[in-house]
């Protein structure tokens, strides 16, 4: 390719995982015909999070297939493709996007789209030490893989979210001692409601995972620079020989803090605020974990770290930068209100969630089996039925549910439909 | 337009029988993914591409 005397326009986006590489797409599939940048900070073609503490933890993949696209794929997109490379700074009112290379490279663009995802949360004191992992990246999960390659360790798994009940799971299932680590006696019981969070620390207790409850854990100890255990709160150890933190994460956005950041009046204070059409400002969207926008259906805002958004919002920002940057070419914006969706693999169980369920004032929970685990359980708030939640249901039944909370139902109506499928 | 999926990578979410009914459909059993049509007509291109975007276990790949 030759250069052009006149440059092309271009579009940034900013992190090279799902949603990052959905937006690239999206905007080449809508039409843009000017420059694309990727930007990503690992040295990894995009690929896909959720097999990491499943597939790729277990061993049952090999990295290579978590690849998103083969190299075909992404050289026809025609990306402009800076992997290995962190963004540092932006200023939204000059549009100018600076690189952390070598030669702090200035990027002119008529539009950048933010996707860089979140940090996962650290505790004190594991800083450097053997035997501490996170999981969040391609290496941090065969990092984690390749210690648990030994049989007989001693996994500490602290944080009973959804991340560190699948890796209990698969380290339960390799033969390992995992003892998980919470200040709270369920598994995932802040998301799924403390009735479902019981049943799942049941079903990880018959599968010989030690559940210790009601202490915070304050910190690692170790020695001679190897994990040795955890502290919690009451000053007691749990012996480990690995510590697994998945203590949550928080949205990597302080590379946009500056000045121009404050002139513009950027919200950054849980991810990049954007609004019903994921703008945070003029040229600059929001995709995925970072970004937490206002859900028109829902009338609230929502940041939601699952991987159907990622890719969902990602092409809904793209196709609402272009038609900001070219409403005649590209029509008008829309807003962006998803039905979200996730899932999680524990054992044998596959658990199916689509709505919103976090924050649900009200739950109503049917268990039809124990063992194995079969349920179907509501979530609402104010009134109005918002998530639904399935374990081991036939998929037809859970499309129903679906159904129920697709546009939120008055609560009384949605208990009806529940029980009308539940016992179809 | 040629469709593969990968059943293994399925996670059985649907999101493809919601967008694209006449192309993709769920086994009865365990909701994995069943193709019923690997080339479909350009009417259904746009909801396929969509849906292989939204695939939140990236199962379905398309060619075009």
């Amino acid at each position: 390719m030759s250069a052009a005397h006149t440059p092309r326009p271009r579009i940034a986006v900013v992190g090279a995982a799902a949603a990052g590489l959905a937006a690239a797409e999206g905007l080449r599939r809508l039409g843009w015909d000017g420059e694309i940048t990727l930007v990503g900070d690992e040295p990894h073609p995009p690929y896909d999070r959720p097999p990491l503490s499943k597939h790729v933890l277990s061993g049952s993949w090999e990295p290579e297939r978590t690849a998103l696209r083969d190299a075909g794929q992404l050289t026809e997109l025609g990306l402009d493709l800076r992997l290995g490379t962190r963004a540092v700074a932006y200023d939204p009112e000059r549009r100018a996007l600076t690189l952390g290379d070598a030669g702090r490279t200035v990027l002119r663009c008529a539009g950048v789209i933010v996707a860089t995802g979140v940090l996962p949360r650290t505790l004190p004191g594991g800083d450097g030490v053997e035997g501490v992992h996170v999981l969040r990246t391609l290496d941090d999960a065969l990092a984690l893989r390749r210690r648990l390659a030994t049989p007989g360790r001693r996994l500490a798994v602290v944080g009973g979210g959804v991340l560190g009940a699948e890796a209990a799971a698969v380290a339960r299932a390799l033969g390992h001692q995992v003892t998980l680590v919470g200040t709270e006696d369920t598994v995932m019981g802040r998301v799924l409601g403390p009735e479902v969070g019981r049943l799942l620390a049941d079903v990880h207790r018959a599968q010989g995972v030690t559940l210790r409850s009601g202490q915070a854990v304050t910190g690692i100890r170790a020695e001679a620079g190897r994990a040795t255990g955890v502290v919690l709160a009451n000053g007691t150890v749990v012996e480990a020989d690995d510590v697994l933190l998945a203590i949550g994460s928080v949205p990597a956005v302080d590379w946009l803090r500056g000045p121009g950041a404050e002139a513009v009046g950027l919200d950054l204070s849980d991810g990049l605020r954007c609004d019903e059409f994921c703008a945070a400002a003029p040229g600059l969207y929001g995709a995925g974990d970072v970004a937490r926008w206002y859900h028109p259906g829902l009338g609230r805002e929502l940041r939601i770290e699952h991987r159907m958004n990622a890719s969902e919002q990602g092409l809904a920002a793209a196709r609402n930068l272009l038609a900001e940057l070219d409403p005649e070419r590209f029509g008008e914006r829309r807003p962006f209100t998803p039905v979200p969706y996730f899932w999680s693999d524990q054992y044998d169980l596959k658990l199916q969630a689509h709505g919103v369920l976090a924050g649900a004032d009200r739950t109503e929970v049917r268990v039809l089996g124990k063992d194995p685990l079969r349920l179907a359980a509501l979530y609402g708030t104010a009134g109005r039925a918002t998530g639904i939640l399935t374990i081991g249901l036939p998929p037809r039944r859970t499309r129903s549910l679906r159904a129920l909370i697709a546009t939120p139902a008055p609560w009384p109506e949605a208990i009806t439909g529940l029980t009308e499928t539940v016992e179809a | 337009m040629q469709i593969t999926i990968d059943e293994a990578k399925c996670c059985g979410a649907g999101q493809c029988v919601l967008v694209a009914p006449e192309v993709f459909d769920q086994r009865d059993e365990d909701g994995i993914v069943v193709l019923l049509d690997a080339t479909p007509d350009a009417g259904q291109h746009a909801a396929v591409r969509e849906a292989a975007t939204i695939c939140p276990a990236a199962a379905i790949q398309v060619r075009e």
